[in-house]
């Protein structure tokens, strides 16, 4: 009715590779980003900081992690320790030298991931599919070790953490104990936004094309031309990239301060959860993903006392974490079940649904 | 000069000037490798016969040892219990079938991992929520098994040898040694094997894939079970159990995904290796190290022989 294809004639042949082809697409996309910078002026401080900052910045991850298991094809278990080389990265440049603008140490620290990405990326030359994923056990394993061993990483702190130092924009705080959610918030949605629209371009691009035919079959892409010792470790590199600029994120303006086991196992599976319930090979999936699998369970804790409650159930905050644990596994296997190919799907379908409307198809 | 001297000739020298700690180091990592082996199994049995990379086989172990002690507590006698927590099991193995691979039979193998992660959620939740999330101890009495340990006199120094370990290694060459003989010599592991090999020839000649399959996860259960009881005598029955089993995983990459004497070499050589580099060269690099090197052993490996010891080879077409 509203979501119609009808009138809009593509003269072009850009206008018809174009990313979003209908003019409904655009004004929609405009609409969210809008909304989104809205919700910084609403000072709903739960929302911003419990829900909102830490769903973008798990968006960024899934996207990292997206590009390399969804477009290029090869399993990684090592998501977490990429975003922690990211942060400690982060950390001893800022502070190593605090007079240059944090904003871009933040986006700097990403090569520092890439760098180690590609050295761990190296093994799925020559294997892949679960024996790649398990060699990235590895780098997870070591990397972890090494942000809790090696002092230097952490400045000798007494407390072996990495804390976010006062640092500011414009005279604004945006990181450090008294920068604001609000303000945190907006830096945040931009860095997202920025950033997924250049992994946009990238996969719409020759390097995605490479990408996808290495992941579809990687003999015949290398028949074809494609060197896959060059595209395979620029996947790690650009993966790592993304995953690191999301784990500096996550503990200079999200936590405000992290060890490292904040950097651990689960939130390298808790990554690859959201990449693929949201669908594998698509960023708006990463989106969905990461809005699953982690405000999920925030609802569910809010949802389930509020739900047994009137049957005169009341039950301890230590069985609605299980409860929640259980649910989210029920679902995770309830939407593979549903549709294998991740809420990416749905939401092409429901787009085609709704093309057609009133007709079925 | 220092360093090279420390990495390459100090902990050769300790190993020859003492033997008997070079003996205790390789008895614990032989024993830590049986246990390793026995992980790396269950998943092996389900990944040959389903092709699931079964990431829940963790999870298996730890609700089937929480199972067990926590019916015990309740009052149950420990025999009844050990035959309960079979039953349970089973049931779990056909809940398993019927509730995830039947719907998601022919998926990619990446969906059929992922819905075994949902496994795992669900069953870490349902274990907290029935015996509580606190470590239990292990009825090792109960269970006749055997307690204490040996002190050997070997090379001019003591070598401590707990009886539990000599159990486990018992016990887990006999149930190997039963699995071996109920894949060869059965009605049912010749259907097995041939499941294995191809699904639809399997199918084709008439062999049931649903209760093979059933089949497969309550034989991986009970060997969750059997590991459990082992690992959980050697420490406490928890949830940290469950990272320790993330441990099979290089297992599986050095023995192959479909090999059982892979599984067993496997987890044997990464046991030793682990053990012996932790102890000789772990101090250098300041601890610790136990953590990765496995991995990093397991990664080496796969740069020269991308399938596996024992694995199948792997043959590319287009």
């Amino acid at each position: 009715m509203f979501y119609r294809e009808a009138g809009q004639y593509k003269t072009s042949y850009a206008a018809d590779m174009a990313v979003f082809p209908l003019r409904e697409d655009r004004i929609g996309l405009a609409v969210i980003i809008l909304a989104a910078y809205a919700l910084a002026f609403t000072r709903n401080d739960f929302l911003l900081q419990a829900v909102m900052i830490p769903f973008l910045i798990f968006s960024l991850a899934a996207i990292g992690l997206n590009l390399l298991t969804g477009y290029a094809g090869l399993l990684s278990l090592g998501t977490g320790g990429f975003m922690g080389v990211g942060a400690y990265a982060c950390y001893k440049l800022m502070t190593a030298f605090p007079e240059v603008n944090v904003l871009v140490w933040i986006l700097l620290s990403g090569f520092f991931s890439a760098a180690v990405g590609v050295l761990f990326g190296l093994p799925s030359l020559r294997i892949k599919g679960f024996y790649l994923a398990v060699a990235t056990l590895a780098a997870q394993f070591f990397l972890q070790w090494a942000f809790n061993r090696i002092p230097w990483l952490y400045n000798y702190n007494l407390s072996g953490a990495i804390e976010a130092p006062l640092r500011t924009l414009f005279g604004v705080p945006i990181i450090g104990p008294t920068a604001t959610a609000e303000v945190r918030y907006l830096v945040v949605l931009t860095l997202v936004i920025g950033l997924t629209w250049v992994a946009s371009n990238l996969v719409h691009g020759r390097i995605g094309r490479e990408w996808m035919a290495i992941r579809d079959m990687d003999i015949a892409a290398e028949l074809m031309g494609i060197k896959l010792f060059q595209t395979k470790l620029l996947a790690f590199a650009v993966s790592s990239y993304y995953c690191g600029v999301a784990g500096a994120m996550l503990v200079f303006l999200w936590y405000g301060g992290a060890e490292y086991t904040v950097f651990d196992i689960n939130q390298s599976f808790f990554i690859l959860f959201m990449v693929i319930i949201g669908g594998l090979g698509s960023l708006i999936g990463s989106f969905f993903g990461a809005a699953l699998i982690f405000i999920m369970p925030i609802g569910l804790g809010i949802a389930l006392p509020a739900l047994l409650g009137p049957f005169g159930i009341n039950v301890g905050a230590e069985v609605i974490e299980q409860l929640r644990f259980m649910i989210v596994g029920a679902l995770i296997i309830f939407f593979l079940i549903v549709e294998p190919h991740g809420l990416a799907r749905l939401w092409q379908i429901a787009k085609q649904k709704l093309r057609v409307w009133p007709f079925p198809y | 000069m220092d360093l090279l001297f420390k990495i390459f000739v100090e902990p050769f020298a300790l190993m020859v000037s003492a033997p008997d700690l070079l003996a205790q180091t390789l008895w614990e990592g032989l024993v830590g490798g049986v246990l390793y082996a026995l992980i790396a199994l269950g998943f092996v049995l389900i990944f040959k016969a389903s092709g699931v990379f079964n990431f829940a086989q963790g999870i298996m172990v730890v609700f089937a040892a929480l199972t067990l002690v926590g019916l015990h507590e309740k009052g149950v006698p420990a025999v009844l219990a050990l035959l309960l927590t079979i039953a349970v099991m089973f049931v779990l193995a056909v809940a398993v079938e019927r509730v995830v691979l039947k719907p998601l039979v022919n998926q990619p193998d990446i969906i059929l991992f992922m819905a075994t992660f949902g496994l795992t959620y669900f069953l870490v939740g349902l274990g907290e929520l029935i015996f509580g999330g606190e470590p239990k101890v292990m009825i090792t009495r109960e269970l006749f098994l055997p307690q204490g340990a040996t002190d050997l006199q070997l090379f001019g120094g003591v070598v401590r040898i707990q009886h539990i370990d000599v159990a486990a290694a018992v016990v887990a060459s006999l149930m190997i040694a039963a699995l071996a003989v109920f894949f060869s010599k059965t009605r049912i592991g010749r259907a097995l094997r041939a499941v294995a090999d191809s699904h639809k020839a399997a199918l084709s000649v008439g062999i049931s894939l649903d209760q093979i399959w059933i089949i497969v996860w309550f034989t991986a259960g009970i060997v969750a079970l059997v590991t459990g009881i082992m690992w959980g005598a050697r420490s406490d029955v928890s949830f940290a159990l469950q990272i320790i089993a993330l441990k099979a995983l290089p297992v599986l990459i050095l023995g192959g995904f479909t090999s059982i004497p892979g599984a067993i070499v496997g987890g044997l050589i990464i046991g030793v290796g682990e053990k012996i580099g932790e102890f000789y060269w772990g101090p250098l690099i300041g601890g610790g190290i136990e953590t990765w090197l496995a991995y990093v052993i397991a990664l080496l490996f796969l740069l020269y022989r991308p399938q596996g010891l024992f694995g199948e080879k792997i043959i590319e077409r287009i």
